[in-house]
């Protein structure tokens, strides 16, 4: 609203007087700990004209939760209580945007004072997974931690220890899970991990192409493309700090936006002018299509190619590589006689060829276009080929390192960076598992070597030395429920000969925390220092600052350890002296050393962000490659921008890990022959009402965003299937029931499960609240080991 | 007297509800009590081609709350007075010393502006967060888009800046009430 307006409005000058004559007309219940409280309603109908002079204090704040969009938090505090929240409210511009809160953030309340939270330690009584715990006080479950560990350590040597990836209240720069690493480190060493369950194939896939994961260009750019591509990218609701709104910026504007996806999602609906529907996992029959069209109508950039790109055709190859190996001759079916046509991609992926062929065309036509990829796509059974698919076609038509374009791939970029506590260095060296691996490290680690991703092995050492027997899951919920196939981690975890020691630190009983030994309540974001950046692309950094006290007999992670560290004798080299607030500080001056423009904590406390204007101001990823290639370098073998990875062609494994991208027919795709048993798709998607797995248990974003499936009105139809009802869900790995959808935002043949639900098993183990990973598999992606979640086959019928 | 008014950019609303969520923080709504709603409005098939699928999926979302409209049907089917509008600027208020909780007023409103609030026993409902506006604040649904989809202030002033538009498919007829909303009607709305 124009600043005209509001002096207008503010010249009408409510008076005090009817300010009060509101007050009598409020109707709302006063809230305190979440807890509506009849007297206060009564209390403040009655309390008409007597309104008391309010001692309201604002702080700023910010979730450290694993969340893409890291707002601007302003809690506003009576009494050591929140009693409401507002978001950024400072001069909107296009340079300086407002960081304005989701329906997540907006829900904070609900989540810090959520009756069920976790108040004091507990120790289990039950089976493991049962759920059954007895109160414990904090020094009993120190003690008992301490002691188990140390026996374990004994036993089984220190790389037996494992702090499971966990970011769910994890922390930004104190993460809890660095922090008991720290602890491991000081005390021996430790099993580490690589990768992370969001972006483990774009993270890998990415540098083979360019040499780094960081491809992303700042947001104010989008504005000067002609096209923008959002492929399997739904930034509406997953957030990546503000992307939608430069989206939206850049349509304004006049540029085009296009949205793949299987579901018209949230992304689509506002803010496309067009959307592709598309079947999961066929996402490379398109990209191969697309570049058919562009290399067979010569639509291609060829200068830009010859001077920065190697493997395009037969002439510009690396040594030692057979004929026939280039794009240009995959693509046009050189070897196999199969040319990619947009008819040969539209039987596999169900985008009408003509589709394929304008959105080529205009693709390579309007220079400077952005391909921008989202990470659901990359998170399925060869999702390294969607990363590098988007990544050549990007390179084919020389949108790389130029304004207006994108490089596509990962998309990183930072332009404030914050700085993390150190956690030591591990005796162990970088001995590491890829993160979605931990549950075959429980079964058969002293099995498990470089095949299985595993790095840093010590030489001579071909596997690891022990299997996991002491997992340290803190403020995460990928002990079960963010992991692949619910069924089989709980009979793995269960086994309490297999892992004998299980922590998990959590603020409610989730799936994860039941499966505890020692379970110990955490606390929230509103009770710690910390500060929050975005994911990818990010502009600012946020002061968490604590807001209100421990509540009940909670403490932070760094709290708790600090105790145990204390027990092991290493308390002094684990805290270095500092509390999380000293740590808070250190970060801030650590980060000022590198950006002197980074504000000091004062500075820092009184603004509550430190955001970097995009005035004047724009970051190009490659930009300095482009304009001068002699000098610059890409970070890869060849120096060269590598459609064709002569690394990834000596792995020798063409089929599952070619050395151009290329369609790979999916297990569990469409065309695999257990279509015939379990005929439709099932994919994830991160819903706006849950950060992954956090607030599930939020009432107001469970009534603003319910656990439902999304289902297509023929898919419905042919199983006789009523918008509303109970549906089972179900392969062999698994069952799910919950209600269902029929909605037409999905491509026929495809059915979607918002993930993140908490896995609610029933007697007979079947899953009642729509937790997608009863149904997802274990097998890691070929290149990455990465987590194939979104590539699953089901069948579907009434409950 | 001024009017205020919402305007509601319908074409850039995603259905997230940060609109909803903020408004129900602002005034500590139960479940079920929604001063602001999202309505989802989705038609539309496909058509199988060969072995292909097009499209033709109209999908919008509308974030309607209470439209202080300038004949408002709750106010003229309230039999205790308790429904009001104020004279200096139009809001449309409960008296919570006179309402009853007879919930005529849910019947009237063709648009589910009152919400029942059962703890208190009596009708609630948007208030146009006129203690935020005293401030100088956004209220608070206008505050919190995202998309900067929806903005405030006299009506008049909104219909010379977007226009006249506030009948777009899925909502009642404005004769009806004449509410004071103006919105960009998102291209399947119209």
């Amino acid at each position: 609203m124009s600043k005209s307006l509001f002096d207008r409005i503010n010249e009408r000058s409510l008076s005090r007087r009817s300010f009060i004559k509101w007050s009598s007309a409020v109707t709302a219940p006063v809230i305190i700990g979440g807890i509506a409280s009849e007297t206060k309603i009564v209390d403040k109908v009655n309390a008409a004209g007597t309104v008391k002079a309010s001692n309201e204090q604002i702080l700023s704040t910010c979730s450290t939760i694993n969340c893409g969009g890291r707002c601007l938090i302003r809690a506003h505090i009576n009494d050591g209580v929140i009693t409401r929240l507002s978001t950024d409210i400072k001069e909107d511009t296009f340079e300086l945007p407002q960081l304005r809160a989701c329906i997540r953030g907006r829900g904070y309340r609900q989540f810090v004072y959520n009756p069920d939270r976790l108040k004091y330690p507990m120790k289990r009584v039950g089976k493991r997974g049962e759920g059954k715990f007895e109160r414990i006080s904090w020094e009993e479950a120190i003690e008992y931690i301490a002691k188990e560990l140390t026996r374990l350590t004994d036993k089984h040597g220190p790389a037996s220890r494992y702090s499971n990836y966990s970011t769910g209240h994890s922390g930004s720069i104190i993460g809890a899970g660095n922090m008991i690493q720290k602890i491991f480190a000081l005390t021996g060493g430790y099993l580490g991990y690589h990768n992370s369950y969001s972006s483990a194939q774009t993270s890998t896939a990415t540098p083979y192409t360019y040499g780094t994961t960081q491809t992303g260009n700042t947001l104010n750019t989008l504005s000067d493309s002609k096209l923008i591509i959002l492929w399997g990218h739904n930034p509406v609701e997953t957030r990546w700090g503000v992307t939608d709104y430069y989206v939206k910026k850049a349509k304004e504007t006049g540029v085009k936006v296009v949205v793949i996806d299987p579901r018209q999602s949230n992304t689509a609906v506002g803010l496309a002018d067009e959307w592709i529907p598309i079947l999961p996992t066929t996402d490379n029959a398109m990209m191969d299509a697309m570049q058919y069209v562009i290399i067979s109508e010569k639509l291609y950039d060829k200068n830009f190619i010859d001077k920065y790109c190697v493997g395009f055709d037969e002439e510009n190859m690396p040594e030692g590589v057979p004929q026939g190996e280039s794009l240009v001759g995959y693509i046009l079916g050189d070897k196999d006689g199969v040319a990619k046509t947009p008819e040969w991609a539209e039987k596999i992926c169900k985008v009408p060829a003509e589709t394929i062929r304008k959105l080529a065309r205009e693709y390579a036509t309007n220079k400077p276009s952005a391909l921008l990829q989202g990470w659901g796509p990359q998170r399925q059974a060869f999702g390294e080929q969607f990363v590098r698919g988007g990544t050549v076609l990007a390179a084919i038509t020389g949108n790389v390192g130029i304004r207006g374009g994108w490089a596509s791939g990962s998309g990183y970029i930072s332009l404030v960076k914050t700085t993390s506590v150190p956690k030591g260095t591990n005796p162990l060296g970088n001995l590491t598992i890829p993160c979605f691996l931990w549950t075959d490290a429980i079964v058969r680690g002293t099995e498990m070597g470089e095949k299985d991703g595993v790095k840093g092995l010590p030489e001579g050492q071909e596997t690891l030395p022990s299997n996991i027997k002491a997992i340290f899951n803190l403020a995460g919920n990928a002990l079960i429920n963010q992991h692949s196939d619910c069924n089989k981690t709980a009979e793995i975890l269960r086994n309490e000969n297999l892992a004998e020691l299980i922590v998990v630190s959590e603020i409610f009983m989730t799936p994860s925390a039941k499966f505890a030994d020692i379970l110990l309540p955490s606390n929230t974001f509103m009770e710690r220092w910390d500060i929050g950046t975005t994911w990818a692309p990010s502009q600012h950094a946020i002061l968490s600052q604590k807001c209100i006290e421990n509540m009940y007999e909670s403490k932070s992670d760094y709290e708790w350890l600090t105790m145990l560290a204390k027990k092991l004798g290493i308390e002094k080299e684990f805290t270095e002296g500092k509390s999380e607030l000293d740590w808070v500080k250190w970060s801030i001056e650590e980060s000022r050393k590198k950006d002197p423009h980074f504000p000091t904590f004062e500075e820092f406390k009184k603004q509550g962000i430190y955001q970097v204007s995009l005035e004047n101001n724009a970051v190009i990823a490659f930009e300095k490659q482009i304009k001068d290639p002699e000098n610059n370098k890409f970070e890869t073998p060849s120096g060269k921008i590598e459609i064709f990875s002569k690394a990834l062609w000596d792995m020798n494994n063409p089929e599952e890990i070619p050395a151009i991208p290329k369609y790979v027919a999916s297990w569990e795709g469409p065309e695999d022959p257990l279509t015939k048993k379990y005929p439709l798709q099932l994919i994830g998607w991160h819903y706006k009402r849950r950060c992954h797995s956090t607030f599930d248990n939020n009432k107001w974003l469970e009534e603003a965003g319910p656990q439902v499936m999304w289902m297509n009105e023929r898919d419905a139809k042919q199983r006789k299937i009523k918008d509303g009802e109970r549906v089972r869900v179900y392969n062999d790995r698994g069952e799910v029931q919950m209600p269902v959808k029929i909605t037409n935002r999905i491509i026929p043949g495809t059915v979607a499960i918002p993930q993140g639900a908490w896995w609610s098993p029933d007697d007979k183990g079947i899953d009642q609240r729509g937790n997608i990973n009863t149904l997802t598999s274990q097998r890691p992606s070929p290149l990455a080991k990465g987590n194939p979640q979104h590539t699953n086959l089901v069948e579907v019928r009434k409950a | 007297m001024v009017q205020l008014g919402f305007f509601i950019n319908n074409e850039y609303c995603n259905g997230c509800k940060a609109c909803v969520i903020a408004c129900k923080d602002k005034n500590d709504l139960e479940v079920g009590v929604n001063f602001r709603r999202v309505y989802e409005n989705s038609e539309g098939d496909y058509v199988e081609r060969d072995e292909a699928f097009i499209q033709n999926i109209q999908t919008f979302f509308t974030s309607i709350s209470c439209n202080h409209c300038e004949n408002p049907a709750c106010v003229k089917g309230c039999p205790t007075g308790a429904m009001h509008k104020r004279e200096e600027d139009g809001v449309v208020l409960v008296d919570q010393n006179k309402c009853v909780g007879c919930k005529y007023c849910i019947w009237n409103c063709p648009y589910g502006g009152p919400q029942y609030n059962e703890k208190i026993g009596k009708m609630t409902k948007c208030d146009f967060c006129i203690d935020l506006i005293d401030k100088g604040e956004n209220p608070a649904c206008v505050g919190a888009c995202p998309m900067r989809a929806l903005d405030y202030g006299p009506i008049d002033e909104l219909r010379k800046k977007y226009g006249n538009v506030r009948d777009i498919k899925g909502l009642p007829s404005s004769s009806i009430t004449e509410p004071n909303i103006v919105i960009n009607a998102n291209k399947y709305a119209k």
